[in-house]
């Protein structure tokens, strides 16, 4: 119950975030992508089940504010956070190596997606362009924001897991 | 052994692949429906927009305030020269103005001369705040803190400082998201004040580094349009009222078919620096389909 609270909080204050403050942080028009951080890192930490569920709602509110229809951005977060879930077995909380590398090829197969879905299909064919301008900056920006962000949601993880381990043990 | 099937004394868990098709399903179905109509769209809109727009709104309020102290230590200077400066333009302005209203009193009286209503008087308008941007880098939208409640509707025209911004496309109680005319999806009619040749206004990410929007399908048989013209949406437009002005023609070229031109339009409005809008509540009439 209050992991799910807590989560719930993360992803609310994640989305918050990105569409106000990070607006006056953005370098050169780009924006990082929190819920991205928020989607592959609660999924390599938790594995496939709620990192799915937690990217199908980040889509969610993406595509209720901002999407043209219901549904894409919340197909494409929950799939990329099905997938990263696949990692958790050989994920460990000391090494940084792991989720930085997922969660830089996590944006960048979500820009590739989007620029698939919504630009290529509309006739935009420069994606060299479209690569290099949005979806790499993006991509690296977001790997920035991940080091602030990512020991965080590690250390909720980490006193929410001992929680739940000392209150599995009372019912024992 | 299934392992959907539930043992006894176990607490039922439906697994992750099965959930993930659950949703994909869900998904795809609410792509369908939504792609064409917009049943859910009311009262998901109303949720997170009372969910999710006070804290919006709070940082926006925040945000401001803080940039505005910062911004009122620095400029006190800068300001009190630009007071100057606009003190002398506004009695220009306002002699241009006694004259303007003198022509336009001698407007009307021929107006009415020849019994032509006016063809656009004045729009009647509603102010709103800015308070988050598109949550991805592809387009342009943002939201407002205003939505239904204030009588705000879709498709309605937003403009700001005395250019179009864009248009409503998405409306809640408290909050409304307006898709800019910069935004690579966004299409308008527009034509050149000076001959009223149609052309069409495209968005487009690419030139969003330069603050261009491009235009193509420009028709200008008599050669008469030439760079710095002002461009103003069409009469023709099903979204856009008439006569609002979207920028100034930046560079224009010969197409390959040498029938038509494109090029750039340099907007009206500085997107960057936008924190409060317009909406004009008024909408563009249109002809009923049977």
């Amino acid at each position: 119950m209050l992991r799910k609270f807590i989560v719930t909080l993360f992803v609310l204050a994640g989305f918050i975030l990105q569409c106000s403050v990070f607006e006056k942080l953005a370098f050169a028009g780009i924006i990082p992508n929190i819920l991205i951080v928020l989607t592959s890192s609660f999924g390599f930490m938790r594995g496939e089940k709620e990192g799915l569920v937690i990217g199908f709602f980040c889509g969610m509110l993406s595509d209720v504010f901002f999407g043209s229809f219901l549904g894409f951005y919340a197909l494409v977060l929950m799939y990329i956070g099905y997938l990263n879930g696949k990692f958790s077995r050989i994920f460990y909380p000391e090494d940084i190596k792991l989720p930085i590398a997922l969660i830089i090829t996590s944006d960048l197969s979500y820009g590739v997606i989007c620029y698939i879905l919504l630009f290529m299909l509309r006739g935009r064919l420069q994606f060299a362009y479209y690569f290099s301008h949005v979806i790499l900056p993006e991509a690296l920006y977001t790997a920035v924001v991940t080091l602030f962000l990512y020991p965080v949601t590690l250390k909720v993880n980490e006193k929410l897991e001992i929680r739940e381990k000392r209150s599995a043990q009372k019912f024992v | 052994m299934s392992p959907v099937i539930k043992r006894k004394g176990e607490k039922f868990t439906l697994p992750g692949k099965y959930l993930l098709l659950i949703l994909t399903i869900l998904c795809t179905v609410l792509m369908l429906i939504t792609f064409g109509t917009d049943v859910f769209n009311r009262p998901l809109n109303a949720v997170v927009g009372y969910v999710v727009v006070p804290f919006q709104q709070g940082i926006g309020k925040l945000g401001g305030w803080l940039s505005n102290r910062s911004e009122e230590l620095v400029q006190i200077r800068r300001l009190l020269d630009e007071n100057a400066r606009l003190k002398e333009e506004i009695a220009r302005l306002t002699e241009e103005n006694t004259l303007l209203q003198q022509d336009k009193y001698e407007l009307n009286n021929l107006r009415k001369l020849i019994d032509l209503s006016e063809q656009y008087g004045e729009y009647s308008k509603v102010g709103a705040r800015i308070i988050g941007r598109d949550s991805g880098n592809w387009y342009s939208s943002f939201l407002i803190d205003k939505g239904e409640d204030a009588g705000f509707a879709l498709d309605m025209n937003v403009i700001a400082g005395g250019g179009l911004v864009g248009r409503i496309t998405a409306v809640g109680p408290n909050w409304a998201r307006v898709t800019s005319i910069i935004s690579d999806n966004s299409n308008v009619s527009g034509m050149t004040l000076s001959t009223e040749d149609n052309l069409m206004v495209h968005g487009d990410l690419r030139m969003m580094a330069e603050n261009c929007i491009t235009f193509s399908q420009l028709v200008d048989s008599r050669n008469l349009v030439a760079e710095g013209d002002k461009i103003v949406t069409s009469n023709i437009s099903d979204k856009y009222l008439p006569n609002i002005l979207i920028g100034y023609i930046n560079t224009i070229t010969k197409d390959a078919n040498n029938l038509t031109k494109s090029g750039l339009i340099t907007p009206a409005v500085d997107f960057e620096h936008l924190e409060e809008v317009l909406v004009i509540t008024d909408r563009k009439q249109t002809v009923e389909e049977n």
